[in-house]
């Protein structure tokens, strides 16, 4: 589904990334862990054409991310939900329009649509919150409001940037349980985090792989984790 | 441009609306620069047209008409008139001469010496009103004779006024025109500025709508779709204005000469009405273009 062959990526100031090889296969689950500044947002932005590689070549769904152009890359950005850190909210529009923001840029009529996004956001549990503004939630709601942003166009691919960063133990669970729940629902995850007591958790929930950036490179993490 | 696309722009869509945050300062930029320069279109209109008029009545009035002065001692004013009008008549292509009545010099004279003017008393020439037929006389022989019979006789087509009067009205109607096209021109520039600013201040907008799979078209619809709109209703209260303020100078009249003809007659009111759409088609190409280069950039 998304490919990394033999990837580099230089920011300028030196290599980040050096011969990353990866291969996510469809309904797949896979962790992406390593310190602070390894290159796990980078991996990331490389997978749904944010950035380009310098070296090798990103395919996402049978196609060369970096050939893409710039309607064929927000096509695939369509089909790749994203959770990112900071959320990346609209903080003029509530947090209803907020989810709907993929539905509303593709060209869909949310009438039709109003009730899988109720179940949406019901599913998330903020349904008492739709109304609010982004700065109004707390940082475990705001991811959550991601994360159901990420999925409204029912993507094939979810990818998810620390998204329990700034959040407590128990909502951090709760996230998990949800992602958990997209990949038994046939959907492919990727998610980079650093909280290793969240990654053994979620292995007796999933089978999931836990990739590990460090010194440039992309290694599958032992039994340690 | 499809037609969905041009209904998108009309109609609109209240959600994609909502998505790009009003932003006042430019939204305010937009229509009073819009509005000014509807209302100066109007003028140069105006101008334009009066100009127009002016060089178009100045070319056919005094076209075909000449004039013929008669300078002789008072004595023998009458029977070299007669003369005159003798070889005028026989000259083929005149289509009538007229000898101007002591009443009509004198209100020739009346601008300069008052409408009391003792013109009996006064050395006046006789003055020849000479009509052209069409084909016209030839000049250089009807001089050639006049010269032969009639030596202080003087044959004036007013050519060496005329022509300069023309020339001027056609440059002040071309300024006109100049003036519309500048006006248009910054116009677009102003817009440009402004929708510019408008989308460097909305760079973390369109970063999330890139984000969540937004076409280039769309994000730069969000932002056509409101210039053009304010462009199209600051152009309309502009022209208005601009309208009203001419309906509001004084009539023409022949005291008032050019200046009181600044204006427009008949249909050339419909012209100002074009103005308001052309705004809009101006801001559409401005904004459209301002919009692909920017977004170009911020990602």
């Amino acid at each position: 589904m998304i490919e990394l062959d033999n990837i580099g990526y230089n920011y300028g100031g030196g290599e980040l990334l050096t011969n990353v090889s990866a291969q996510l296969a469809p309904g797949s689950f896979h962790f992406l862990t390593g310190p602070s500044g390894a290159g796990k947002t980078t991996l990331l932005k490389l997978c749904y054409g944010a950035l380009h590689p310098t070296s090798g070549r990103v395919r996402a769904f049978n196609m060369d991310v970096k050939g893409l152009d710039r309607d064929q890359t927000a096509m695939l950005r369509r089909r790749v939900g994203v959770v990112h850190q900071d959320c990346q909210f609209l903080n003029h529009l509530s947090i209803y329009e907020n989810i709907a923001l993929p539905l509303t840029v593709s060209g869909k009529a949310l009438d039709s649509e109003e009730g899988n996004l109720n179940e949406l956001i019901n599913w998330v549990g903020l349904s008492e919150r739709a109304e609010a503004k982004p700065p109004e939630l707390s940082g475990g709601e705001r991811q959550r409001a991601a994360l159901a942003r990420a999925v409204i166009l029912s993507p094939d691919v979810v990818i998810a940037d620390e998204p329990t960063g700034n959040v407590d133990w128990d909502m951090s669970q709760r996230l998990l349980r949800l992602l958990v729940e997209l990949n038994r629902m046939g959907k492919t995850i990727l998610v980079a985090s650093h909280d290793l007591a969240l990654i053994r958790a979620a292995k007796n929930q999933v089978q999931a792989r836990v990739l590990r950036i460090s010194d440039r490179r992309l290694t599958l993490a032992g039994a340690d984790l | 441009m499809s037609q969905g696309r041009i209904r998108k722009i009309l109609v609109g869509d209240a959600q994609a609306d909502r998505v790009v945050p009003p932003s006042g300062f430019t939204a305010q930029l937009t229509l009073f620069v819009s509005g000014a320069m509807a209302f100066l279109v109007v003028f140069a209109l105006a101008l334009s047209l009066a100009s127009g008029r002016l060089a178009d009545r100045w070319s056919q009035e005094l076209a075909r008409a000449a004039t013929l002065r008669i300078n002789a001692p008072q004595d023998q004013l009458p029977a070299q008139t007669q003369v005159a009008l003798t070889i005028l008549q026989q000259t083929p292509g005149v289509s009538s001469a007229k000898a101007l009545t002591p009443d009509e010099q004198a209100q020739l004279l009346s601008p300069w010496f008052g409408p009391d003017i003792p013109i009996d008393t006064l050395p006046v020439p006789q003055l020849i009103e000479i009509i052209e037929g069409n084909p016209g006389y030839d000049r250089a022989g009807l001089r050639l004779r006049l010269s032969a019979e009639l030596p202080g006789a003087v044959l004036d087509d007013h050519t060496r006024w005329r022509e300069p009067l023309v020339d001027a009205a056609n440059s002040l109607r071309r300024l006109g025109l100049f003036s519309i096209l500048l006006i248009g021109g910054a116009t677009a520039a102003m817009i440009t500025l402004a929708a510019n600013a408008a989308l460097a201040a909305n760079a973390q907008v369109i970063e999330v709508l890139r984000l969540v799979g937004a076409l280039d078209s769309y994000i730069a619809q969000a932002f056509i779709r409101r210039f053009t709109l304010r462009a199209l209703i600051g152009s309309a209260v502009g022209v208005v204005l601009g309208m009203i303020s001419i309906l509001l100078l004084p009539e023409a009249s022949d005291e008032g000469g050019f200046l009181t003809g600044l204006g427009f007659q008949g249909w050339g009111w419909a012209w100002p009405l074009l103005v308001p759409p052309l705004g809009a088609l101006v801001a559409f190409v401005a904004t459209g273009t301002a919009a692909r280069r920017k977004l170009r950039e911020l990602s």
